[in-house]
């Protein structure tokens, strides 16, 4: 068996890729499931099927889907123009520390400017923590992939020394917590289980999809991505194309980490995200780099968050299996597109 | 040299098919022992192809090499080496980050002995008068020092055949001059130079023989001390005359497009600094660059169309200086620009012919986009149109650019631009790797445009295009351009001789320019 170049990329294997692979990882699951003894088929329901039946949990995976989608929308964009953001994580940390900044600085400050503040100065942390490896990149020609990720870093260990130092709640009991946030520093909810973080997310991503579809800023990114020559004849600038989407996906994750603060999590402590600014990554991917198809990947990768919890509470399987399995997930995304380009035929090779 | 000895190598009638081009037609080649032998020719003219042969990373449709009298067939080229068959290639392949040894160690059979490799590196370069640390980082070495790594890489391993294929094309006179030296003790010691050159004075002054390709023939084989720079060029180019057809009587228009001392710097190793190139290009004429291939017309063309802005007042369009003016700012003055490269510079491989359009016009035409919106069903009407007015020939409606050939493509890449009528066009190598039927209508639409008062100007390795189109003809060469003449003055000879570096100033701060 080997493979063998196809001579046109097939549509058709660009969208089965997705489920192919993630067919793979049901299976995958299941043998893993297995190997830890139990029930397969039976844990599979239980972290595939079971949240999906209660209203609550679907609700639960509506909220937890928003800061994946925001982010991975943002991602799309940028991997579209060949700029490898890796570091989400960390544009979300600091966009959740600027947001934070307001109510821990000013917690009489109440009314509904108090909260636009705080989403403004979410994306604004996010863009800066993007435009520093844009720069990098500009200047000095240092790989994004690398300064981005390793910002992550920095921003956590940033996000560490404030709640265990100067932003402290004094009344906390010396826990590392900032403040509990009350009011207009909390995002209204919608129904009892969905804030507004989840409209905000939706809208970002289908006005990211019009603007890739049909504006000549989504088609610069685009033909960076296929072509920087031809970009540079177009008469797009490669530094400002690069500067933009380190910006646009930095500032969609520091967004998003100001929703995580002002809602589920209600306060900065130490942790604000279980890695969505990674899980994100294959949000990007699994969603064909789409803004539109990232909402549904969201939504599948809130599953595999969900799921985890699910089989922990009910299974006593260890929480990290979500992480295996959102691994699995891109591993095995990645490997069946490869069959968008290669097709399998067997014989022995030339 | 006795007629008796024994060929170093042997090419007998090799012929090399790629498709529908015979690459290689029947080419015979003798190389002798000790011999600095030069291989001539235009580009595309078989050089490389044979060279590849040779080397073993290609294979011959016919034919059969000798090695020292007995057939050989290098499958690939480690048999080559084997054989003592060394080659330097124009495009080094060497790793910036590693040391020169390291990089030598790389390419070197048996077991890695820094220590003792190093030692040799030192003793071979000291020897032949190449001087280099094997500690030192490729990255920061300049691209003469660079070729000794690749020149001292070969030598270590005792080759009986050294292929130069255009080494001096890097080089500045002076680490050419050094090169020569090394060359002709090579050969004195007995080893056989294989020196693939279009620059004549070179020949003459190193080379023993000479075989001289046209495409893909052998046209003759000279002893180059006896024959003159000119005779060897109109060799290269072919001596038939080419019969002139009367320029317009148009060509007394304003003045479109103005170069000014036009210098910039090379961004790369193997790239060409552009020095001090002034031309103007009126209104109704139709202006031609020739040159072999790499002398710098990639850069050239890049400095005009603004990919890389220049000073302002190097470049004035129709009276405005804007050479630091952007491309899209140059399209909006009136200019527009064919790329040599038709896929992934001058058009989107992956992209939808009408998606193509917008690439050259998206800041220029209104009918495309508007207010930051892509207009599709404009996109597709103004591709439509170019695809009828230029007979485009395509599979299925707009379809993805890499799907078409390299002819049609090529005319849809030139329509797209004619279809502004531009009062400048700037285009580069418009009939390469295009068939005669493409290539005529694209050569005839480039005319009707400068008859209708447009300025255009043609950069092209084709002689026979050069003086099929042009009103006056240019020469660039490592990055000089000669002055424009009129056609009608110029004969192909002449051409030759100027495509071979006549008219470069032989000073001493040559192409490195920081």
């Amino acid at each position: 068996m080997r493979l063998e170049k196809r001579a046109e990329r097939s549509d058709a294997m660009a969208l089965a890729s997705p489920f192919l692979a993630l067919v793979l990882t049901v299976i995958t699951a299941a043998i893993i499931f297995l190997i830890h003894g139990d029930n397969p088929f039976h844990a599979l329901y239980v972290y595939f099927i079971e949240p999906l039946t209660a209203l609550w949990s679907v609700e639960q995976l509506l909220v937890k889907a928003a800061p994946l989608v925001l982010i991975g929308a943002g991602l799309a964009v940028a991997y579209r123009a060949n700029v490898w953001n890796i570091g989400a994580e960390g544009q979300l940390t600091l966009g959740a520390i600027l947001a934070g900044m307001i109510p821990v600085m000013f917690p009489g400050w109440q009314s509904p400017l108090t909260l636009i503040m705080m989403m403004l100065m979410g994306i604004l942390g996010g863009m800066i923590w993007g435009a520093i490896p844009a720069t990098l990149r500009n200047r000095f020609n240092a790989n994004e992939i690398l300064t981005s990720l390793m910002l992550v870093y920095v921003a956590q260990l940033l996000l560490d020394w404030l709640v265990r130092g100067p932003w402290r709640d004094p009344q906390g009991f010396n826990f590392p917590k900032s403040i509990t946030f009350t009011d207009w520093q909390l995002l209204p909810y919608l129904t009892s289980g969905i804030h507004l973080g989840v409209v905000i997310a939706l809208l970002a991503a289908l006005a990211l999809g019009f603007v890739m579809a049909r504006t000549v800023k989504g088609f610069e990114i685009t033909v960076a991505g296929l072509s920087p020559r031809a970009a540079r004849f177009s008469g797009f600038s490669e530094k400002r194309t690069i500067l933009f989407c380190m910006m646009l996906s930095g500032g969609l994750a520091g967004l998003a980490g100001a929703i995580e603060i002002s809602s589920v999590v209600g306060q900065l402590q130490p942790q604000i995200s279980p890695g969505y600014g990674f899980a994100a990554i294959i949000v990007a991917f699994l969603g064909r780099l789409n803004p539109v198809g990232v909402i549904f990947a969201g939504l599948l990768l809130a599953l595999s968050y969900i799921g985890g919890e699910a089989v922990q509470t009910a299974l006593q399987i260890p929480d990290k299996i979500t992480r295996v399995i959102q691994g699995v997930l891109l591993f095995y995304v990645l490997a069946c597109d490869t069959l968008i380009l290669y097709r399998i035929t067997s014989g022995k090779s030339a | 040299m006795t007629k008796t000895e024994t060929p170093l190598l042997e090419a007998r009638n090799i012929v090399k098919v790629f498709g529908a081009l015979r690459a290689n037609d029947d080419v015979t080649l003798t190389i002798m022992p000790g011999e600095i032998h030069a291989f001539l020719g235009e580009n595309g003219a078989g050089k490389s192809t044979l060279v590849k042969m040779i080397y073993g990373a290609l294979q011959p449709t016919s034919g059969q090499f000798r090695w020292k009298g007995r057939e050989i067939i290098t499958a690939n080229p480690s048999v080559a080496r084997h054989l003592g068959i060394g080659m330097v290639f124009q495009h080094f392949s060497l790793f910036d980050a590693l040391t020169v040894a390291e990089n030598i160690a790389l390419a070197m059979p048996g077991p890695y002995d820094l220590a003792a490799l190093s030692a040799r590196i030192i003793k071979v370069s000291t020897s032949y008068g190449l001087p280099i640390s094997p500690t030192s980082v490729v990255g920061d070495l300049s691209v003469g020092e660079r070729q000794r790594i690749e020149i001292i890489r070969c030598l270590l391993q005792e080759p009986q055949l050294l292929i130069m294929d255009e080494p001096t094309s890097v080089l500045t006179p002076q680490e050419a001059d050094q090169l020569f030296v090394v060359l002709k003790r090579l050969a004195r010691e007995g080893c056989s130079v294989l020196y693939i050159s279009h620059r004549l004075d070179e020949v003459k002054g190193l080379c023993d023989a000479a075989t001289i390709l046209r495409h893909g023939k052998v046209v003759a084989r000279v002893n180059p001390k006896t024959e003159t720079a000119a005779s060897l060029a109109r060799l290269m180019v072919g001596s038939d005359i080419h019969a002139v057809r009367p320029t317009s009587s148009a060509t007394s228009g304003q003045s479109r497009l103005v170069l000014a001392d036009l210098s910039l710097a090379a961004d790369g190793p193997f790239a060409t600094t552009l020095k001090n190139i002034s031309l103007t290009v009126a209104a109704g004429e139709v202006v031609a660059i020739a040159g072999v291939a790499g002398n710098g017309q990639g850069e050239f063309f890049d400095a005009v169309s603004g990919e890389r802005p220049v000073g302002k007042d190097m470049l004035w369009l129709n009276g405005v200086a804007m050479g630091r003016a952007s491309i899209s700012t140059r399209r909006a003055a009136g200019a527009a620009f064919v790329p040599e490269e038709r896929l992934g510079h001058g058009a989107v491989p992956t992209m939808p012919l009408s998606q193509n359009m917008i690439l050259s016009r998206h800041a220029v035409d209104e009918s495309l986009v508007k207010s930051g919106l892509l207009q599709k069903n404009g996109a597709r009407d103004a591709a439509e149109r170019v695809i009828k007015t230029h007979d485009v020939r395509k599979g299925k409606p707009d379809p993805e650019a890499r799907a078409l050939s390299g002819g049609n493509l090529q005319k849809f890449v030139v329509g797209r631009e004619l279809d502004r009528t531009p009062s400048v066009l700037v285009i580069n190598q418009p009939t390469w790797g295009v068939d005669a039927g493409a290539a005529a209508a694209i050569r005839q639409a480039l005319l009707d445009l400068a008859r209708a008062g447009s300025a255009v100007l043609v950069i092209s390795q084709d002689l026979d295009e050069i003086f099929e189109i042009a009103d006056r003809i240019a020469v660039i060469s490592r990055g000089e351009l000669s002055p424009a003449k009129p056609a009608l003055d110029l004969s192909r000879e002449q051409i030759g001789l100027l495509m071979a570096g006549a008219h470069e100033k032989k000073t001493g701060a040559h192409s490195h320019a920081a």
